[in-house]
């Protein structure tokens, strides 16, 4: 190989870290440049291969099990706590506390359960086919396509201004329910935006995550529950969570 | 000591990267059972300094945490192949015996193979890179290299990569 442009540059591209001018560059240059259009072709192809294997690991039931049970014995040692000073209302301190600690533990737990449903959701709406059902870079196109497909009408904005392109929408299920899920684009790489109707679980919930090498972020705004699903980077995820929801 | 309700934020900052964890350490290690062991010391180390994460990327903050731990683990465990470079070619590919050739017909024990003969830190940039979609900021971050070495080292791992995965083909065909 004598480019050395298909040994650096190409990798970059690729990955979606270039910027907006170099990344047109390099277009221009592969056009002209057989190299590094193989050099493209085999970096794909090696990216569906990794894809396809499967070769994410995730983390054992015991080990999470253990966890949970070890930061539990890292609390501060109760004996420290000056309870016996006033048991009654150190008891029932400790109780509301614990109460509230479980409630909110209860919501995050079960926000990680649904996004790990979104999360897989994601994945199946990758294979070949399954992106969208209405496929339309046009808000006043895709809004109208869920009249009368769902008992809600999801908020549908398109951002290419800020580069989170609308590509479209479909139809999903998560929590046992249906739900809307439209399409951005962000350079290469796809989000998944899920929305349903929920009553208001806590004022400014919000909670985050990754499950197998896919960020998500979820919070919940004008009685309805928000979702977004995308293997780029949690702070672009909260970037086009800002333009959703300023 | 945390308090609880720093146990909560921890429980849904930095717990929820569990998995991640857990993908990283097996795929530097080359080891399930030492990854959850190194994984699990790793989380309480990172849940007794949560004071000092400044948020920010809780993900990275708990891989940083993580990868430093398995380096720990493999001078201790492994010594030499904690200490090849990049580019080196000391680590040797164990050698194939009949059965798991048998089974590296199977297209994934074959990436498996392939990526697992990479030098540590070549295999970590691209399993941060593939297998996690981490920026190159991300990665500069949490392998801590300058945002330069994170492309030319992937450039270098896909080639590696790709020349196991040539090399392993060539295997099978010969034995059949």
């Amino acid at each position: 190989m004598s480019c050395e442009l298909s040994r650096t540059t190409v990798h970059g591209y690729i990955d979606g870290e270039l910027d907006a001018v170099r990344a047109a560059e390099f277009e221009r240059h592969a056009e002209g440049c057989a190299e590094c259009r193989v050099s493209l072709e085999q970096l794909e192809s090696l990216h569906r291969r990794i894809e396809r294997s499967q070769l994410y690991e995730t983390a054992s039931m015991g080990l999470r099990q253990q966890l949970r049970r070890d930061l539990r014995g890292q609390e501060p040692d109760p004996s420290t706590r000056r309870w016996y000073v006033m048991p009654v209302l150190a008891a029932a301190i400790i109780t509301g506390v614990f109460w509230l600690a479980v409630s909110l533990v209860g919501t995050h737990t079960h926000a990680a359960q649904i996004a790990a449903e979104l999360v897989d959701a994601h994945i199946r709406s990758l294979q070949p086919g399954h992106l969208t059902d209405v496929e339309s870079t046009d808000q006043h196109t895709v809004k109208p396509w869920f009249d009368g497909k769902l008992d809600f009408i999801p908020p549908v904005g398109d951002y290419s201004g800020e580069g989170f392109p609308l590509v479209g929408g479909r139809l999903d299920a998560a929590d046992g329910r249906t739900v809307a899920a439209l399409v951005y684009g962000r350079r290469k790489h796809l989000i998944s935006l899920f929305a349903w109707p929920e009553k208001a679980v806590s004022t400014g919930f919000s909670s985050s995550g990754s499950s197998r090498g896919y960020q998500w972020l979820m919070w919940h705004s004008d009685d309805m529950r928000f979702c977004l699903v995308s293997d780029i980077s949690a702070s672009e995820l909260e970037q086009l969570r800002e333009l959703i929801h300023p | 000591m945390l308090q609880p309700d720093e146990r909560l934020r921890f429980e849904q900052l930095v717990l929820p990267h569990l998995d991640a964890a857990v993908n990283l350490g097996r795929w530097l290690l080359r080891n399930r059972a030492d990854a959850e062991d190194v994984v699990q010391e790793a989380m309480l180390r990172a849940y007794r300094f949560f004071g000092n994460f400044r948020g920010g990327d809780a993900r990275a903050w708990l891989l940083q945490i993580l990868r430093n731990s398995c380096y720990s683990w493999l001078e201790k465990n492994r010594p030499l192949e904690a200490m090849t470079e990049f580019d080196e070619e000391t680590h040797q590919r164990p050698a194939p015996d009949p059965e798991s050739l048998a089974v590296e017909s199977d297209e994934r024990e074959r990436l498996t193979r392939a990526l697992e003969a990479l030098p540590v830190r070549s295999r970590e940039v691209l399993v941060l890179r593939e297998l996690e979609g981490c920026s190159y900021k991300e990665i500069s971050e949490i392998a801590g290299i300058p945002m330069g070495t994170v492309m030319s080292t992937l450039s270098r791992a896909r080639e590696r990569l790709e020349r196991e995965l040539r090399g392993a083909a060539k295997e099978v065909s010969r034995e059949l």
